[in-house]
């Protein structure tokens, strides 16, 4: 095990992984830019080393900062967390080229999976079943996007192949609207994610985002960990995230979960990472792979009882899974709620300091988040707060639990999108479950504000 | 001053209701102040040896500081995270010394990040009044590291 971890993030799952090498009795050292200086995860720090301005690009992304960091505090293994370089493969090279672990997928099944045409035509290879789309890129020539788009048929969707997390995408109906929506496709990939490739898949026009979690070590076990249903989600930014997935059965499940360990052993995969899904009419369609933990993870660990970030560290330093896949039951029902520092209804951020931040608490009630009372929410950084996450022995449990929370809960000082949740969780279309993923922006429109 | 007695005056402060404790004597001067915030009790800050710790307040937390004032003049603060060297190699002479004059972009330490040697400059004219890290100290960001007047 190792003796020290760097962990290269911030916010909620800073203080996550810290609390999971504290666990282990593996010290930990965070690095902080000076809009976190008076965080809490900082301020319970074993070492906390500041690594820049405010401004992500010379803080969190600032690979040699990170790396020079690990080096003065002899720290062995870094944590990336998820965003920032989480899925950089070039950071994952830099960390171990530097003679640290990179507490992760390797380098090359990060690069596979973070081109998306690359890893659909892995998955594909792997008999994991894709949404229908473009065979790879687009080329150049519009009239191959016009010819694509008819086989694929209307309405589609252009996305980057360098893209991701709900980035760089746009939705076509019609033929008139294809070519430039390509072209601007383009641009906009070439200048957000330095790759202006981009593909085609067919746009499907109601179904749910169901995930898959796998855990896979460095001696050829591999297993997954149950599903998630993700489908509350507004501008393709999840807000409500649950496990398991309400009204699908088991078996499809299961055979999806095969698949998904199948194509891991197939990528060398190491580590924990997520299969993300469109679910409609009683099939799975594959639309990318997350090689890092998720802010959802919580909802699993629920369900499964099982520690995904403690288990992220032991896979690094070379432990076997303790457990094997018959081992792994679902019990009862998680539901997860993303707090941020938002209005609720026009979504404009909220950063400022929480002069009251009052947490729920109770049986089956898990608050992951690093405010206090008096924490200054920075402007600078996205507007998550915390994730306050219930489970019950059943749905109808878990959404009591959830209802009584976001009751109990208050922050004062910022706004929060709490007061949306409230209204979310007494919605009859969500209490029913098996709701699309446009289901959250058609709600938000019919209710406006 | 031997850190045994000026343990013995932390733990003095920290159990009494004293606030603010400051005691000279021949061989310097200290003073000590408790600081409680509104912010929830943590761990107490671990006031360390070469690296830096937890900054900012914690619901309390004792600063013991051998001089009372503040550095005036121009703080040179570190741009990057690494290890400060006093001169450009081991064995040779220190860029830089208390009193030595400074012009504005002459080289004043060297800060080592991944193997790379960075050479911080003087960004002000003048002398170098004080020197706030020992060679092979490791710095953070915006850690202050000369002063010049």
């Amino acid at each position: 095990m190792f003796k020290k971890i760097l962990i290269a993030n911030r916010g909620e799952i800073a203080l996550r992984i810290q609390r999971a090498c504290r666990e282990l009795g593996v010290k930990s050292v965070v690095v902080y830019s000076e809009a976190d200086r008076d965080a809490k995860y900082v301020k319970l720090a074993d070492e906390a080393v500041c690594i820049g301005p405010a401004p992500s690009g010379q803080s969190y992304l600032n690979m040699p900062a990170i790396i020079a960091t690990a080096e003065v505090t002899d720290a062995e293994a870094i944590h990336p967390g998820y965003g920032f370089l989480s899925e950089s493969a070039d950071f994952a090279e830099r960390v171990e080229k530097s003679g640290f672990t990179f507490i992760g997928p390797t380098p090359e099944a990060i690069r596979i999976m973070g081109d998306k045409v690359s890893a659909k035509q892995a998955m594909i290879k792997s008999g994991v079943p894709c949404v229908p789309g473009s065979e790879g890129a687009l080329p150049e020539d519009p009239k191959e996007a016009i010819k694509a788009a008819r086989a694929i048929g209307y309405p589609v969707i252009i996305k980057a192949a360098g893209g991701g997390g709900g980035r760089g995408m746009r939705v076509v109906h019609t033929e008139a609207a294809l070519v430039s929506a390509v072209q601007m496709t383009r641009a906009e990939a070439g200048a957000a994610f330095g790759n202006p490739a981009v593909y085609m898949e067919k746009f499907l026009q109601n179904p749910r985002h169901v995930e898959i979690q796998v855990l896979a070590d460095t001696h050829k076990n591999a297993v997954w960990l149950g599903e998630r249903d993700c489908s509350m989600q507004r501008r393709h930014q999840k807000i409500i995230e649950e496990a398991p997935a309400p009204g699908i059965q088991r078996r499809v499940i299961e055979k999806m979960g095969e698949r998904c360990i199948a194509a891991c052993k197939k990528i060398n995969y190491r580590g924990a990472g997520t299969f993300e899904f469109l679910y409609e009419n009683g099939e799975f369609f594959f639309i990318e792979m997350n090689t890092r933990v998720q802010v959802e993870h919580p909802v699993t660990e629920w369900v499964t009882g099982i520690d995904i970030v403690q288990m992220q560290i032991r896979i690094a330093a070379g432990e076997k899974l303790p457990f094997p896949q018959r081992a792994i039951a679902c019990r009862g029902h998680a539901i997860e709620c993303r707090i941020n520092a938002e209005d609720p209804f026009k979504f404009t951020p909220s950063p400022g300091r929480v002069t009251m931040w009052h947490p729920p608490g109770g049986p089956g009630v898990r608050v992951d988040s690093h405010a206090y009372t008096n924490y200054v929410v920075p402007p600078n950084y996205d507007s998550m707060i915390g994730k306050i996450i219930v489970h019950g022995d059943n749905r109808e449990q878990a959404l009591a639990r959830m209802r009584t929370a976001l009751s109990e809960t208050v922050v004062e000082g910022i706004q929060t999108n709490i007061p949306l949740h409230r209204e979310l969780m007494v919605d009859a279309k969500f209490i029913e479950g098996g709701t699309s993923i446009h289901y959250l922006e058609g709600w938000l429109d019919q209710h406006k504000r | 001053m031997d850190l045994r007695k000026l343990k013995t005056l932390i733990d003095l402060v920290s159990e009494s209701n004293i606030s603010e404790l400051e005691i000279a004597e021949a061989d310097g001067k200290v003073r000590i102040v408790k600081t409680p915030t509104g912010a929830p009790a943590t761990a107490p800050a671990t006031p360390v040896a070469q690296l830096v710790a937890a900054p900012a307040a914690a619901s309390e937390r004792e600063a013991a500081e051998a001089s009372p004032q503040a550095p005036a003049g121009n703080v040179v603060k570190s741009p990057m995270v690494g290890t400060f060297y006093r001169s450009a190699s081991p064995g040779a002479a220190a860029f830089v010394e208390v009193g030595s004059v400074v012009k504005v972009g002459e080289p004043i330490c060297i800060i080592e990040a991944m193997k790379i040697m960075n050479e911080i400059e003087a960004d002000a004219a003048g002398t170098i009044r004080e020197i706030l890290c020992e060679n092979g100290q490791a710095v953070e960001f915006g850690q202050p590291l000369f002063v010049i007047e």
